[in-house]
């Protein structure tokens, strides 16, 4: 009993912005927004926050394996397509009945999962790091999308599931909860909300607990300096893998939400433009710490979605721009760093006060 | 089909796949090799020398001029781009990539509003010629030996010219050359130009081989990554060599089961070399040798 509460004073530590009962009041109270949201929206608005959401968690595992491991995946949008066509095939294979769709939503996972093993175990035990490990991810989901992007042939079918080439899968089966007198099915509305916004808080609260337990604390110190690291005894090739595995995991839910909100999933979704854009909110939030990630990518996402409806051609542009002016001027984030400011001020106050 | 077309065959597709890696990746190998930053705007300058190229052949001059054009146009703007951000990362390699990855963005989405989803292609010179049953462009022949020419000149720009030593002092120890009086940023914007210079040259002399697009980079970068993380930081122990053993893969696997299967053999190649050799074949020759 004493471990499991040990965890939860796990959720403040030295790697996660954000401490004390300030924090968590402020933490429930954006929570109790989020979920009286919806009684004061209308069904198309909640949709679209919830394709929202879905990006988070890619943009969470950026920051996991990226921010907090320092190496830099361009990977994690193959993981996301792997995870969104195998949800696709799985569920349009074996149907939606008994809840079968929370199991294809975790194979599909699994099925990412497996991958990044295979990749990180050549990529990590091979050593290799840096600019190196960028480079094979980025051409590993290239050439994913370009093998997606031929399957227009009758021949590429998985069972019932045609992979359509270019134009993508659609037509799978939302998310089902089955329950007495007829399953619940959760289209892109409120349903969907609801269950999408658990997952963000639980995936968000768990990142927290692992991030400041030991396996985080050695994450870091790997990212800091990965020959000290090893010279303290700490194997990092296996530290790393599992990080890379667990980002590829819920770059995996991401991918398996996508394609249940909009129900298709096309090879663009793990394309040049698709890979750079968990990259921009990850690194204009704050890449080393999760709430910045989170609030990061909310808001560039809204506001991406706001210029594309003024000019969609101009808005990659200014993306492009964001990045660059970001990485000049503000390299461990924007958010992250108007949130350390702003501490600052607070704390300097305080101490003129006292 | 007698067995001298059969070899002339394969050696043309390994020609052809070999000018190909070496062309788009030297740029990149050069960049890297010298400063360590990996220039993922690579693909976006292959397809500004491709674009110069072609408006300077619509404007009226013989090709190769236009292909010099587009090399000095990219070039250029590699100047730039060295002047405005790379210079400032130097300290954070991993930042570089993030930074030219937003430069690439700009650059395709940039080029597509300004110049439109196509651009008009330039004819492939030269026409072809017959082996056996098959037709063969003369204009892949050309490449293959452009690429061979590329190779010596950079060797003997880094080996017998002043720039050369001058670079490759700049690159062994930074400081101490920087102390015996080497105006070391000069040298880095001068090899940025260099690598930059190179892509629009390999993108002018592919620009009347394919359709002319924004996102045509793209086409490139694949090839280059891979040639480069195998080959390693040396462009002639490395880049050389692992353009001739990926393009025995590559024109392989492309004639036995296409061009797709021919660049998963690439990915595939890539990924196991990494488990093997991290440091490239240039890694292991010099480790070999020291």
């Amino acid at each position: 009993m004493t471990g499991f509460l040990g965890l939860f004073r796990r959720l403040e530590g030295p790697q996660t912005l954000g401490r004390g009962p300030a924090f968590w009041a402020l933490f429930a109270l954006v929570l109790a927004g989020a979920l009286a949201y919806p009684l004061f929206s209308d069904g198309y608005t909640v949709g679209n926050t919830v394709y929202f959401f879905v990006w988070v968690f890619i943009a969470l595992s950026l920051s996991l394996i990226w921010g907090y491991g320092g190496s830099l995946s361009f990977g994690q949008t193959a993981f996301f397509g792997i995870a969104g066509y195998g949800y696709g095939i799985l569920t349009i294979n074996f149907g939606a009945s008994y809840g079968f769709t929370w199991i294809a939503l975790l194979l599909a996972i699994g099925m990412a999962a497996l991958v990044a093993a295979l990749l990180g175990y050549f990529m990590f035990f091979g050593r290799i790091g840096g600019v190196f490990l960028g480079i094979v991810t980025l051409a590993v989901t290239l050439m994913l999308e370009r093998f997606m992007a031929q399957t227009a042939g009758p021949e590429w079918r998985i069972g019932a599931a045609r992979l359509n080439g270019f134009n993508g899968m659609s037509a799978m089966p939302p998310l089902t909860i089955p329950w007495f007198g007829g399953p619940i099915v959760l289209f892109a509305d409120v349903g969907l909300y609801y269950v999408v916004l658990a997952m963000l808080v639980l995936v968000y609260l768990a990142l927290r607990i692992l991030m400041n337990s030991s396996f985080g604390n050695v994450i870091v110190a790997i990212r800091e300096n990965p020959e000290r690291a090893e010279m303290l005894g700490y194997d990092i090739r296996k530290y790393q893998l599992i990080t890379f595995v667990i980002g590829a995991a819920l770059a995996g839910l991401s991918g398996v939400l996508y394609t249940v909100w909009g129900q298709y999933i096309t090879p663009s979704s793990m394309g040049m433009t698709a890979a750079s854009l968990p990259l921009i909110w990850v690194a204009v939030g704050g890449r080393s710490d999760l709430t910045a990630t989170i609030i990061g990518t909310l808001v560039v996402l809204s506001g991406f979605q706001a210029l594309t409806i003024y000019g969609s051609q101009y808005a990659l542009v200014f993306m492009g721009v964001l990045l660059v002016l970001t990485v000049l001027i503000a390299p461990n984030g924007l958010v992250l760093g108007l949130i350390t400011w702003v501490t600052k001020r607070v704390a300097r106050r305080k101490q003129e006060t006292a | 089909m007698d067995i001298a077309t059969l070899v002339f065959s394969a050696l043309y597709q390994f020609g052809d796949a070999f000018a190909f890696l070496v062309l788009s990746a030297c740029g990149l190998a050069v960049i890297f090799g010298m400063m360590g930053v990996i220039n993922l705007a690579h693909g976006e300058f292959i397809m500004c020398g491709a674009y110069v190229t072609a408006a300077t052949v619509h404007a009226g001059l013989p090709l190769p001029l236009g292909i010099l054009c587009g090399t000095l146009a990219s070039a250029c703007v590699g100047v730039l781009v060295e002047l405005l951000v790379i210079r400032h990362l130097y300290e954070r390699p991993l930042d570089t990539i993030v930074a030219t990855w937003g430069l690439s963005l700009i650059a395709t989405q940039g080029t597509l509003i300004m110049v439109g989803s196509t651009m008009a292609g330039v004819g492939t010179p030269f026409g072809s010629f017959q082996v056996g049953a098959y037709s063969y462009s003369i204009y892949r022949i050309v490449l293959f030996v452009a690429a061979l020419a590329v190779l010596g000149a950079l060797y003997a720009l880094f080996n017998w010219t002043r720039f050369g030593v001058l670079a490759r002092a700049t690159i062994q120890v930074p400081h101490m050359a920087a102390a015996l009086g080497v105006d070391t940023r000069l040298i880095y914007s001068l090899t940025f130009a260099c690598g930059a210079g190179l892509a629009g040259l390999a993108g002018g002399l592919y620009a009347p081989t394919m359709t002319l697009v924004p996102t045509m980079g793209a086409t490139f970068i694949m090839e280059a990554f891979v040639t480069v993380v195998i080959g390693g930081a040396d462009v002639f122990l490395g880049t050389a060599p692992a353009g001739g053993i990926l393009a025995i893969v590559k024109s392989g696997m492309t004639s036995w089961q296409g061009q797709l299967f021919g660049q998963i053999g690439l990915l595939i190649a890539v990924i196991i070399v990494v488990r093997v050799l991290p440091k490239g074949i240039s890694g292991f020759v010099l480790r070999e040798r020291t």
